[in-house]
């Protein structure tokens, strides 16, 4: 057994998950069955072993996701004794608070954002713990550590706090939450490199396996009854898998062979593709990002 | 990731010293530009009609930003090489620079500042000389960018070198701890690849420089400063007596059978394990997020700080701090804030503010108030004695924050000078 272990951008993280618990009353970790929501997990993990991790698991359900991710979460919730709080996008959109999309492009990723502050009411959350890394997307590498949201759930990006060395600042007015990204600086390759030397477990999506899907815009979408498709785009099936996980109609597959922890790792080394470059909703427009963010979106 | 050293460097140049092309092209030498972001850029950049890739378009991240051509917010770049994981703060030249600046640096041990070839060291370079120099980092590299403009000309870069070193001169950092590159960020000259344009430099390129810096030789020689942070009490049956401090190691080691004193009770103790996770350590070193156990049944709750017994800090009410102003609201004399030292938070008043310092080097003025971008230095009553080093011996133990009562904002942040 190793006498000394150092690994700055883990010790940095594990930091913030403490000081979380510290300065709020009622955090909880937005969890959405994707790699970054996993391995909060298990630094969340580390933070506070040998006692429980002291706050629940937000998953914000559209209704499209990957089956197998929805699996993984329960087996994870119960292998871990965590507690799972799950809200519906069905919810809201059946009480008349959001209309679903039409089309070509629909999508339930921007409805999410309605269900998600509506469940930071209900509970009261005054801290919400994400997944989000500044190296994803150009809005959100001018993202805080603890980013604070007004009670519309709004983000002020041209109003932050400063922060300096690692004092975070988490005092806030009734109303208001702060958003938490503990792996800020973490980029994709150190969280697929964390997640191999940890050996944690991660969906089966994220590995090469076939499925049925067909070609648009030059992304690889899946075909499934909640994927808009035009008659004429054929479906085929491929070798695929997937670099980021949400909701169906927003995430594109990339072709692979990687089946296992090292070789997906190896193929992320190599990509000359972003991760964010298989993401759909990204693509609506160069500040697409931004303005979700700015009206409440994680 | 374990392997890999890590390197925080912080950006420092005026507007149009061609800071976001840097690392852009920085990012673009390392293959960290993925080919759809490359493309964004190559399509933004002919739509604008510049006839170059306009890398800055990969680092000004919003709407406002892309707007007017300037970057506003510090934004966090990242890239890595084979051997090294760089995260680089970069800080707008434009407004706020103060402010936006002290806080880039402040998670930074090495600073890069841009001058343009054809403009020399001007009042900005005075500033971002001032500000790493009030901040303590390790390393200076001194860029000279634009040189493709002024003909490759190894005077100019001598002449820009030399006034430089005027600056060094009245500052406290030593000549080993600055290096001048002469680059060109369009053209990607000394960025990754040595310049054949400029023959007469024989240096490292500037990726080549920033490899040879280890992260030991960055991080300052003090003493071991453990902060509780959280204290872990399972209660479970396996670990039914279990107490844990938990928190963030500054300065040196800690071992196991340490004898250790416990702040502010002053009780002492002896270190009975060290604890990460399912392991148990001996050592723990500076940086890492450890769960430390004690032998005896001590009274230990956040805000209080573990240290040995040979090493104890200064136990203070009333602290001097050289005070760098970062919200629009002043600082003013009778002022009540949250001062956040670490973890902990006690109450602060301002007793004095004895001068407002100018960022050029050139000296230190009366004031009444501090305002936004100001740096100056005060004296403040504590509710409470803090435990501290000076902020030019353990950098983390010897700054903190103030928080405004009414808006929650951070307002300050403070430099703890020594106690005469």
């Amino acid at each position: 057994m190793p006498t000394i272990y150092f690994n700055p951008k883990e010790a940095e993280s594990i930091y913030i998950l403490r000081e979380v618990a510290a300065q709020f009353e009622r955090p909880v970790l937005l969890f959405s069955g994707g790699k970054d929501s996993i391995t909060l997990v298990r630094l969340a993990q580390k933070a506070f072993y040998p006692a429980k991790i002291p706050f629940p698991l937000l998953h914000i359900d559209t209704g499209h996701n990957f089956p197998e991710t929805i699996q993984f979460r329960d087996e994870l919730v119960k292998e871990l004794g965590l507690e799972l709080i799950v809200r519906n996008v069905q919810d809201s959109i059946d009480q008349g608070k959001v209309r679903e999309e039409k089309g070509r492009y629909a999508s339930r990723n921007t409805l999410q954002t309605t269900t998600l502050l509506d469940a930071i009411e209900e509970f009261k959350f005054d801290a919400c713990i994400g997944g989000a890394r500044r190296d994803e997307e150009k809005a959100r590498a001018k993202e805080r550590v603890f980013s604070v949201r007004d009670d519309f759930g709004q983000w002020d990006e041209k109003n932050q706090r400063p922060e300096l060395f690692d004092m975070l600042n988490g005092r806030i007015d009734q109303g208001q939450n702060v958003r938490v990204f503990p792996i800020s600086n973490w980029t994709e390759l150190d969280v697929w490199e964390y997640i191999k030397t940890e050996n944690i477990k991660i969906p089966s999506i994220y590995f090469a396996h076939k499925r049925e899907v067909f070609f648009r815009d030059g992304l690889i979408w899946t075909a499934n009854e909640h994927v808009y498709r035009e008659p004429h785009e054929e479906v085929v099936e491929k070798m695929v898998r997937f670099r980021t996980v949400g909701d169906m109609t927003c995430t594109a597959a990339v072709l692979s062979q990687a089946d296992t922890l090292d070789a997906v790792v190896e193929e992320i080394r190599q990509s000359t593709i972003s991760e964010r470059g298989a993401r759909i909703d990204d693509k609506r427009s160069e500040a697409a990002m931004e303005k979700r963010k700015k009206v409440g979106y994680f | 990731m374990e392997n890999r050293k890590l390197i925080k460097i912080a950006t420092a140049g005026s507007v149009d010293d061609g800071k976001s092309t840097l690392i852009g092209r920085l990012l673009y030498d390392t293959g960290s530009l993925t080919t759809d972001k490359l493309e964004a850029i190559e399509k933004t950049s002919r739509q604008r009609g510049f006839d170059y890739l306009d890398f800055s378009l990969a680092t000004d991240g919003l709407v406002a930003e892309r707007e007017q051509g300037i970057t506003i917010d510090v934004a966090h770049i990242y890239f890595n090489t084979d051997k090294t994981n760089f995260i680089v703060a970069d800080t707008p030249g434009h407004v706020e620079y103060t402010r936006n600046m002290v806080t880039g640096a402040s998670t930074s041990q090495v600073a890069i500042i841009l001058i343009d070839a054809r403009k020399g060291v001007i009042e900005q370079t005075y500033r971002h000389f001032f500000i790493s120099n009030l901040l303590r980092l390790s390393h200076v590299v001194v860029t000279i960018n634009k040189m493709d403009l002024v003909g490759y000309d190894e005077d100019v870069f001598l002449k820009i070198k030399s006034d430089f070193d005027a600056l060094v001169e009245k500052s406290c950092f030593r000549t080993e701890q600055i290096t001048f590159i002469p680059i060109s960020a369009l053209k990607g000259e000394n960025i990754a690849k040595k310049s054949t344009e400029m023959p007469w430099y024989v240096g490292n390129t500037l990726l080549d420089h920033l490899e040879v810096l280890e992260p030991e030789d960055l991080q300052e020689q003090a003493f071991a400063r453990f902060p509780v942070q959280y204290v872990i009490r399972p209660k479970t049956d396996a670990f039914h007596d279990f107490r844990g401090f938990s928190g963030k190691l500054y300065g040196g080691n800690l071992q196991v059978g340490d004898q250790v004193t416990i702040l502010p009770s002053f009780t002492e103790s002896k270190i009975k394990s060290i604890q990460f996770f399912d392991r148990q350590l001996e050592v723990a070193v500076p940086g890492s997020s450890v769960t430390i156990t004690l032998e005896d049944e001590v009274d230990i709750s956040r805000g209080d700080m573990i240290v040995k017994s040979t090493e104890l800090p200064s136990s203070e009410k009333s602290i001097t701090a050289t005070i760098c102003q970062v919200n629009h609201k002043p600082l003013k004399v009778g002022e009540k804030y949250t001062l956040q030292h670490g973890v902990n938070r006690v109450l602060a008043r301002v007793e004095s503010i004895h001068s407002k310092i100018q960022t050029d080097f050139s000296g230190e003025e009366s004031t009444d108030a501090l305002k936004l971008n100001d740096i100056g230095k005060v004296s403040f009553k504590l509710s409470k004695a803090i435990h501290f080093d000076p902020y030019q011996v353990n950098r983390s133990n010897g700054s903190f924050i103030l928080i405004d009562e009414g808006t929650h904002d951070t307002v300050s942040v403070g430099f703890i000078e020594a106690r005469n």
